[in-house]
């Protein structure tokens, strides 16, 4: 038994040197997990993240209704004639944007764990090594989910009303979801080199901010000049918008979707492998 | 496989590079298993980038490493299916718990949610963390970081521990619990290997030390032997008449065939000796002078000296300690 006082904040505990003995005494070790538990483990460390930093979910609520609000109510009257019937045009670019837009958490959580040290701990674990990756994959589809969620259920209730039903939604929001993936291994990348956090956002804001804004998500390109028509055409994001947008009213736009699918498979056949690379060879 | 018999850590010319800079520059190191082993040495001698090739976070320029049998780059799995590593600087999750820390660790060693749970409990308590388990890492003072990073590593008790200057930055209290953890782990039957700026730490704690400088170990031993390699221990004396220093000089050097330094203050001087006899003789020699003696020690050679003798400069005391920033 201790009189002594081990109540002030941030004051050493006593370490007691039976508890140390029990503690470090020798035992079985658990069985070696296979790669699905550990990706699943890294899953729930990324949910865990969330709970405990939901400053960063600010981009995947706030922003979303923001632009769907926005733009509705400030281009809708201009450029459809009625906010409404403007709203069928732009909630699948919203959709589009909303996502692609937090595509780039991916690498700035990944390059803070490894500027604090984290990465280097989990990297010394006797474990599947792309487990680390394929868990920071799955914390995504939370994000990318609940802002999916979010501004499809905002749109619902101002009046949005896609042909194609739930099963066109649904197939929509699956192609978003592969083309952030897809778009996400360019972060991770990013994220193995960059120095800051910060500077990759910067980075990715450079890339993401031309992509989405000069393409076919608000306005239709027939309007622009002939040279930005040309870009917006080219842009995948616009094939990307196009292909969600036709999906969403019951109209399938094959050439779009073909883009849409193969873009994000391109990417992370390209992608992945650096990726694998830098995890192994990081100083 | 490793047979009995051979070492837990043997590397043979370990060399890493960076850019111009050789980090590392030929290691060799022969560790037996069992006990602490410390690597000494002062900022950028290269202690943390051997214990990095060494537990596999980076791969070696040149030469070889083998750690408890396997080879550090070809069975880089089976390196770390054994070991563990506390870095330099705590590798933590800031924003998440201390307990959700160790948690996490031992699910991703295979522990179903509520073994790691009773194990994440069970290092809390005896690491003296109970009170600050729900509190999230950030709040943590620096011992407390320290011995959670540690309780990080043996969430599943690995057979070598690698320890990257544990103490560094810690309050002489804080600096003891981290000391009494080493002892238990040894006591367990985990080696450990532990780098240190510190020389009394090294005095203290290790059985054996290889001393490291500018990428090179320039001595290698026990810490008695690398004491005695420096010769002797120092005679300090003091005397009540500085008249009387060379005379004191003139008997000393009589009676211990050795040379007298004279000291800066004017009334000292100094020997390097090896007998503690002859100090008693050359002690008398000077009553019988008449020389009256106000003060004098025998010390022992301390570490600093062995450095000072071995490097031609005393270690760097100052700390590196940068606790990242939430
Ligand atoms: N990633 C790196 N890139 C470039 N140079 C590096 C890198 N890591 C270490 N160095 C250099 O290698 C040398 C050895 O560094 P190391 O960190 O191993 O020293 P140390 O003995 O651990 O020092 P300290 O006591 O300060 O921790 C230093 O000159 C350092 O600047
Ligand atoms: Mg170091």
């Amino acid at each position: 038994m201790t009189t002594r006082t081990t109540s002030l904040p941030g004051t050493p505990d006593a370490i007691s040197e039976d508890r140390l003995r029990t503690a470090l005494s020798p035992r079985a070790r658990p069985a070696k997990p296979g790669p699905v538990a550990v990706s699943l483990t890294f899953g729930w460390r990324a949910l865990l993240k969330i709970k405990h930093v939901p400053e960063q979910l600010m981009d995947v609520t706030v922003f979303p209704i923001m632009f769907t609000l926005m733009f509705t109510y400030l281009f809708g009257g201009a450029i459809a004639g009625s906010t409404s019937a403007y709203l069928q045009y732009l909630l699948p670019g919203v959709l589009v944007q909303g996502v692609i837009i937090i595509t780039m958490y991916t690498g700035m959580t990944l390059n803070d764990d490894i500027q604090k040290g984290v990465f280097d701990r989990f990297r010394s674990l006797p474990v599947w090594r792309p487990a680390f990756l394929v868990g920071a994959l799955l914390g995504d589809t939370a994000r990318f989910g609940l802002a999916s969620a979010i501004i499809i259920g905002l749109g619902l209730i101002l009046g949005f009303r896609p042909d194609g039903g739930a099963s066109g939604l649904v197939l929509g929001t699956l192609v978003v979801l592969a083309f952030a993936f897809g778009l996400s291994w360019i972060w991770i990348t990013l994220g193995f080199i960059m120095r800051t956090p910060q500077s990759l956002m910067a980075a990715s804001m450079m890339v993401m901010f031309p992509l989405t804004f000069v393409s076919n998500i608000f306005v239709q390109p027939e309007t622009m000049p002939s040279w930005l028509e040309a870009f917006v055409n080219v842009n995948p994001v616009s094939q990307l918008a196009t292909a969600v947008r036709g999906l969403m009213h019951g109209d399938i736009e094959t050439t779009a979707l073909t883009v849409s699918l193969l873009s994000p498979v391109g990417l992370t056949a390209i992608f992945a492998p650096i990726t694998m690379y830098l995890y192994r060879n990081k100083k | 496989m490793s047979e009995p018999g051979s070492f837990a850590i043997e590397t043979t010319g370990l060399v890493k590079v960076f850019g111009t800079t050789r980090a590392v520059d030929g290691v060799d190191l022969r560790i037996r298993a069992g006990g602490v082993y410390g690597v000494l040495g002062p900022n950028g001698a290269g202690k943390t980038t051997t214990i990095r090739m060494l537990a596999t976070l980076l791969r070696p320029d040149g030469g070889t490493a083998r750690v408890l049998g396997h080879d550090v780059v070809r069975e880089a799995d089976m390196v770390r299916e054994r070991v563990s590593l506390t870095g330099q600087f705590a590798s933590l999750d800031e924003d998440f718990t201390g307990k959700e820390n160790l948690v996490l660790l031992g699910m991703l060693y295979g522990y179903a949610r509520r073994d790691a749970n009773a194990r994440a409990d069970e290092l809390l308590a005896a690491f003296g963390l109970e009170d600050a388990a729900d509190r999230q890492v950030k709040h943590y003072s620096g011992g407390m970081r320290r011995r959670l990073d540690i309780a990080a590593s043996i969430v599943v008790t690995p057979d070598l521990i690698f320890l990257d200057e544990p103490t560094t930055g810690l309050d002489p209290r804080s600096r003891n619990q981290v000391w009494d953890i080493v002892r238990a782990l040894v006591a367990d039957g985990t080696t450990v290997l532990l780098t240190t700026q510190y020389l009394d730490e090294a005095d203290q704690l290790a059985d054996r030390l290889a001393i490291i400088d500018h990428g090179r170990v320039i001595a290698e031993g026990t810490p008695g032997e690398l004491k005695a390699s420096v010769g002797s221990g120092a005679l300090h004396v003091r005397l009540r008449d500085p008249e009387q220093r060379m005379e004191a000089e003139r008997a000393l050097a009589d009676a211990l065939n050795i040379p007298i330094a004279l000291d800066s203050d004017p009334a000292a001087l100094s020997a390097r000796v090896n007998d503690a006899e002859l100090v008693a003789h050359a002690l008398s020699s000077l009553s019988q002078s008449g020389i009256e003696v106000t003060n004098f020690a025998l010390g022992q050679p301390s570490l600093d000296e062995v450095f000072l003798a071995l490097t031609g400069h005393p270690a760097e005391e100052e700390t590196t300690q940068e606790e990242p920033v939430a």
